[in-house]
């Protein structure tokens, strides 16, 4: 007889499980946020701890950002494990100063001397109509900035996974979360992100990237909900006879270089397909990583960038729908990837 | 203080039309978010439907707005909240392109780029944001403008109780106290910030307590009542007017509907909006009307007709308007 250890969680479960079985383990584990005790998290990720914990280690905050994060560090410094949550991403600009010069930097300018074990969650990704001040990525913005680890999770077992060793990081760990994937009953999503999650504790090391199809004709690179639409595109290219390999980067501080280069030393052929900016972020980032290796990668195609093209995220659903890249609009890039050509070299 | 019979009907009408509208755009929101028309084992669906997103409705508030909006004109700056139907109405903005825009048509206010909690109104001097805190410097903006331009215009920056622990609030009251500007912070209390309580959020009982941190006059409104709000603000308005500086302003009021449209509100009190709307601010001022002005019920009939029909024509028009073409989205990130 086997033990059925594991069950088919949504994201939101699977957070929200790590959260309380580190809290369990560590008494110095605690939450604060906005509506995190008796809504749960307007996402759902700390649902059901207030009544595991109580309110002196689930902590709703007054809307209070700069204050509470800076809490977080202070809190960290003396020798806590807090994790915080920024109700959605696009709130960073009430708070910035405490995240970027402070969270972010007291460890390097003190040579080393002060860790801070914080964990900063928040809720990231459009899809849903919800306009240009709580819709975008930004990722970019916080992997750009040197001195927060950055997690990106698709679904719910590398969640519960990378949701445990942020905890156990002795430094910053910005987890974020995508709403369109987080399996809420109140907003449609890939269901590709809810799978099999063990029951007990366990980790998923940082910078480790995770092939999620493999494939031969095509590496596609993304994060977040971008694998489970990269997941979808792969299966429609499939019947067209192309193989596609998607590559899940699950974090991007640290970045896993090698597994992008392994993947298009086979491939020859990448198309990055993001839901942040397109100007100075991810997907130039993985381009650079194959430019800076032309050495030893032998491309058959020019490098594809998908991505939202430079504009604030626009309300209208068609014109959302249009920024925001979709699995028709990946499917179409790798087709395009297929009849590329490099240009090649003079002939002596 | 005795208030015009022209005043105290105008407010009246305001408050029939936001409450309408309100009642309205709840039921249209819900038009293809319940199964089965969704994704199988969902609820409800946020982003399906002819107005998909976040939509917070403002019924049970609408003394605050036109209380406050009743003393303005065409000149003087309205800064709303992520809340803002109330605001926008009473300040004059037109509905059927503000209609629009939250059904993401090319005819809204900003071409459906903006949507409910980005509505711009230049015409009308209003404005609104979805982050909380943030009418208050822009307001002060408006203000610090009006009074270089050598202008008595004033601006006026509505905010929920939840906002007044943001640090917006703080430097927003210092600085136009500082600088003398012509605006009226309004903090809207209505008792809840999303899911938590005032009394687990902020430190003191009145917000409006705080102006004495910064040297302005502070004044409390305890009920929810338009014409309570329209007598309270006037000294307010004409010390701003007179180039003396900033008020703070908190009215106590009543949210009706939740947070946000699909909110399972499973954090509050069971019967606490039902027994909220016993004390309902437009049947009240319609009694007021009736007894001492003279307002009949053929008048009244008339005058709600009249309302409604605005908001019925405004939803039509939205409806039947296009959407923009898919390209304008890369428009307007600048101006030429």
């Amino acid at each position: 007889m086997t033990m059925k250890t594991t069950r088919k969680l949504t994201m939101a479960q699977a957070i929200s499980e790590a959260i309380a079985q580190e809290m369990t383990r560590d008494d110095t584990v605690f939450v604060m946020g906005e509506d995190i005790g008796v809504y749960g998290g307007i996402f759902g990720a700390t649902g059901g701890l207030l009544e595991q914990f109580g309110k002196d280690r689930i902590m709703d905050t007054p809307i209070s950002e700069t204050a509470f994060i800076g809490t977080a560090t202070g809190a960290a410094a003396a020798g806590l494990r807090p994790i915080v949550e920024l109700m959605f991403v696009d709130f960073f600009g009430v708070c910035m100063d405490q995240i970027y010069n402070h969270l972010a930097k007291n460890t390097y300018m003190s040579g080393g001397h002060v860790k801070l074990p914080v964990v900063l969650t928040t809720a990231i990704g459009g899809g849903y109509n919800d306009a240009a001040q709580h819709s975008q990525c930004l990722y970019g913005t916080f992997a750009h900035m040197p001195g927060i680890k950055v997690v990106v999770p698709s679904n719910a077992y590398d969640a519960k996974g990378l949701m445990t060793q942020a905890i156990r990081d002795d430094n910053p760990v910005m987890f974020m979360y995508h709403k369109g994937i987080m399996g809420l009953p109140w907003m449609a999503y890939l269901e590709g992100s809810s799978n099999d999650v063990p029951e007990e504790a366990y980790t998923i090391p940082f910078g480790q990237a995770h092939v999620v199809r493999e494939g031969s004709d095509v590496t596609i690179v993304a994060v977040s909900q971008m694998v489970q639409k990269a997941v979808l595109a792969a299966q429609e290219l499939d019947n067209q006879g192309i193989q596609a390999e998607v590559l899940d980067l699950r974090t991007l501080v640290p970045l896993d270089v090698e597994s992008v280069l392994k993947s298009v030393r086979k491939t020859g052929r990448l198309l990055v397909a993001d839901e942040d900016y397109l100007g100075f972020g991810l997907s130039g980032e993985i381009a650079a990583v194959i430019a800076e290796h032309l050495d030893t990668v032998r491309l058959k195609a020019q490098v594809k960038r998908l991505a939202v093209p430079n504009v604030p995220i626009p309300y209208s659903r068609p014109l959302e729908q249009f920024v925001i890249p979709q699995v028709k609009n990946i499917v179409h890039a790798v087709q395009e990837l297929m009849v590329g050509r490099m240009v090649q070299p003079e002939a002596a | 203080m005795q208030v015009a019979k022209d005043k105290l009907l105008w407010m009246y009408e305001k408050m029939v039309e936001i409450r309408f509208y309100e009642e309205t755009m709840a039921a249209v929101y819900m038009e293809g978010k319940l199964p089965p028309a969704i994704q199988k084992g969902l609820a409800f669906d946020i982003g399906s439907g002819p107005v998909p997103g976040e939509m917070h409705l403002a019924a049970g508030q609408e003394p605050v707005a036109v209380g406050i909006c009743a003393h303005l004109s065409d000149d003087d700056t309205v800064v709303g909240t992520h809340r803002p139907h109330h605001f926008a109405i009473a300040k004059g903005v037109p509905l059927k392109p503000m209609t629009a825009e939250m059904f993401g048509k090319v005819t809204g206010l900003g071409k459906g780029k903006g949507g409910h909690m980005h509505l711009f109104d230049n015409a009308h001097k209003f404005s609104c944001s979805g982050i909380i805190g943030a009418s208050m410097p822009i307001a002060c903006g408006t203000a610090l403008a009006a009074k270089k331009l050598g202008q008595d215009w004033v601006a006026v920056a509505f905010f929920g109780e939840g906002a007044a622990n943001q640090g917006s609030f703080h430097e927003s009251l210092n600085l136009a106290a500082l600088w003398k500007l012509p605006v009226i912070f309004v903090c809207e209390d209505n008792q809840w910030a999303i899911s938590v309580p005032k009394s687990q959020a902020t430190s003191v009982a009145w917000v409006a307590d705080r102006a004495a941190g910064y040297g302005i006059p502070g004044i409390r409104v305890s009920e929810n009542d338009a014409v309570q709000v329209y007598a309270a603000v006037a000294p307010a308005i004409a010390r701003a007017r007179r180039g003396e500086g900033p008020s703070l302003i908190e009215v106590k009021t009543d949210r009706y509907f939740g947070h946000f449209q699909g909110d399972p509100e499973s954090y509050r009190p069971k019967g606490e909006v039902s027994q909220l709307k016993l004390n309902d601010p437009i049947p009240k001022l319609a009694a007021q009307l009736r007894s001492a002005h003279g307002l009949s019920p053929a008048q009244d009939a008339e005058l709600v007709a009249r309302a409604q029909a605005r908001v019925s024509d405004a939803f039509e028009f939205a409806r039947h308007s296009a959407y923009p073409a898919e390209l304008d989205a890369l428009n307007d990130v600048f101006v030429p």
